[in-house]
């Protein structure tokens, strides 16, 4: 099972990949759209590669809940646990 | 008593012979249209890569428009109207029940009488209407098939919504099918996700609407832009993939990549989801015309041919994807 952080990281290179963020930028606390510049489009862009990255598959009814890095890192640990 | 099946030509193939376009007149830059939406041009230009697109005239009708198209795509292939032979138009914006437009169309092109009907794929229809067209001749049932795809979604376009008052616009496209020596349009990879209606539709259907005893303004084209920006950036990546293979044609051997120009964000995630090397040319047309529905790949492809970027026997890659949900994909070399 992958830690917060090990998701983290992954998620940061995901988030780099699509959107050219800085991956020292994706921290928990970090707003998707207010901090990190990261549009509706490029969410669904970084929610079809994690579903790939982590092996879990997140609806497009919860992608408008995953407000922070730290609400998906939430999401991937728990859909990872179930 | 067995009967006789259609005389055929042969071998047996197909190929696009002439492909035509029809551009409106009038040109709407993103600055006419931001007030209504409370966006700017730069929003617009992020989120769809638009920059102006072509809205029709009162008389800039969906016929007149398709007539234009047709009459460029049959003197492109070299032909003259007396030798179509089927009429296929797909349109999602011709506001008439019946007749048909094809064969108002094939009327005022001056053909012979051929077979003439409309055909329903929203976004996808000039990709259904190829496949149709290439298995008409290659059985016999048409000898010079016209494919058009025609759309004044202006129209149907509720200018105060956000999600897609600036993407729709209006235009015609054509191309003529006819017989070959050698396989020219390969296998469609094509269906539908009827499931999935809800995404793109028009919101009140005309008898409800005309029947209501407080009347709406009218009814408009809806759109839920995220689910559907996932469903054509990522599954239909795995179509046009098969389209590919179908073809036996390798992602390194593809010439030019034609998709339904629905948001230069799907096109561009297109590509990259189908690992398209730098060597293929991708068709951009979007940010000068928005998004034509039926019409958008034709005038993409004609762009491409008229600017040099994609010449006569090339191979390009047509996906067409819209509402129903419905997509079809195949493989064709550019006339």
């Amino acid at each position: 099972m992958a830690t917060t952080e090990e998701i983290r990281t992954q998620l940061a290179d995901i988030v780099n990949e699509v959107a050219g963020v800085d991956t020292s930028d994706v921290q928990l606390d970090k707003s998707f759209v207010d901090d990190l510049d990261v549009d509706s489009l490029s969410m669904v862009e970084v929610v079809v590669a994690a579903e790939e990255a982590f092996g879990v598959t997140i609806p497009d009814s919860e992608v408008k809940n995953l407000k922070t890095v730290g609400d998906a890192v939430s999401f991937i640990e728990n859909a990872q646990a179930a | 008593m067995p009967i006789r099946t259609p005389e055929t030509s042969t071998p047996g193939h197909a190929r696009l012979m002439g492909v035509g376009g029809y551009r409106p007149s009038r040109v709407v830059p993103n600055s006419e249209i931001v007030e209504a939406i409370d966006s700017s041009d730069e929003w617009i230009r992020t989120r769809s890569g638009i920059t102006e697109r072509r809205w029709a005239t009162p008389e800039e009708t969906v016929q007149m428009m398709s007539v234009a198209a047709g009459r460029k795509a049959i003197e492109a292939a070299g032909l003259d109207p007396q030798q179509i032979d089927c009429v296929i138009v797909a349109t999602v914006s011709h506001m008439l029940q019946t007749p048909s437009l094809a064969a108002l169309v094939a009327d005022e092109l001056g053909t012979d009488h051929p077979a003439a009907f409309d055909i329903s794929a929203a976004c996808a229809g000039f990709c259904h209407g190829i496949s149709m067209a290439s298995d008409f001749v290659r059985g016999g049932s048409a000898k010079h098939v016209l494919v058009i795809g025609v759309e004044r979604l202006s129209d149907l376009t509720n200018l105060r919504d956000r999600g897609t008052a600036f993407i729709f616009a209006d235009g015609a496209g054509a191309a003529v099918v006819g017989p070959s020596d050698v396989p020219g349009i390969g296998p469609v990879v094509w269906g539908s996700a009827g499931e999935q209606a809800d995404l793109i539709k028009q919101d009140v259907d005309w008898l409800t609407w005309g029947t209501a005893a407080e009347r709406v303004e009218q009814p408009y084209l809806t759109m839920d832009g995220n689910p559907v920006f996932r469903w054509a950036a990522f599954s239909m990546a795995k179509v046009g993939q098969e389209a590919l293979d179908r073809a036996g044609v390798g992602v390194d051997e593809l010439d030019c990549f034609v998709p339904h120009q629905a948001n230069l964000r799907i096109v561009d995630a297109l590509a990259r989801s189908m690992k398209l090397p730098e060597s293929v040319t991708i068709a951009r047309d979007i940010t000068t015309m928005g998004n034509t529905s039926a019409a958008s790949i034709p005038l993409a492809l004609e762009r491409l041919i008229e600017n040099g970027e994609a010449k006569t026997g090339d191979t390009a890659l047509l996906i067409a994807f819209g509402a129903g949900l419905v997509y079809a994909a195949q493989v064709v070399i550019v006339p």
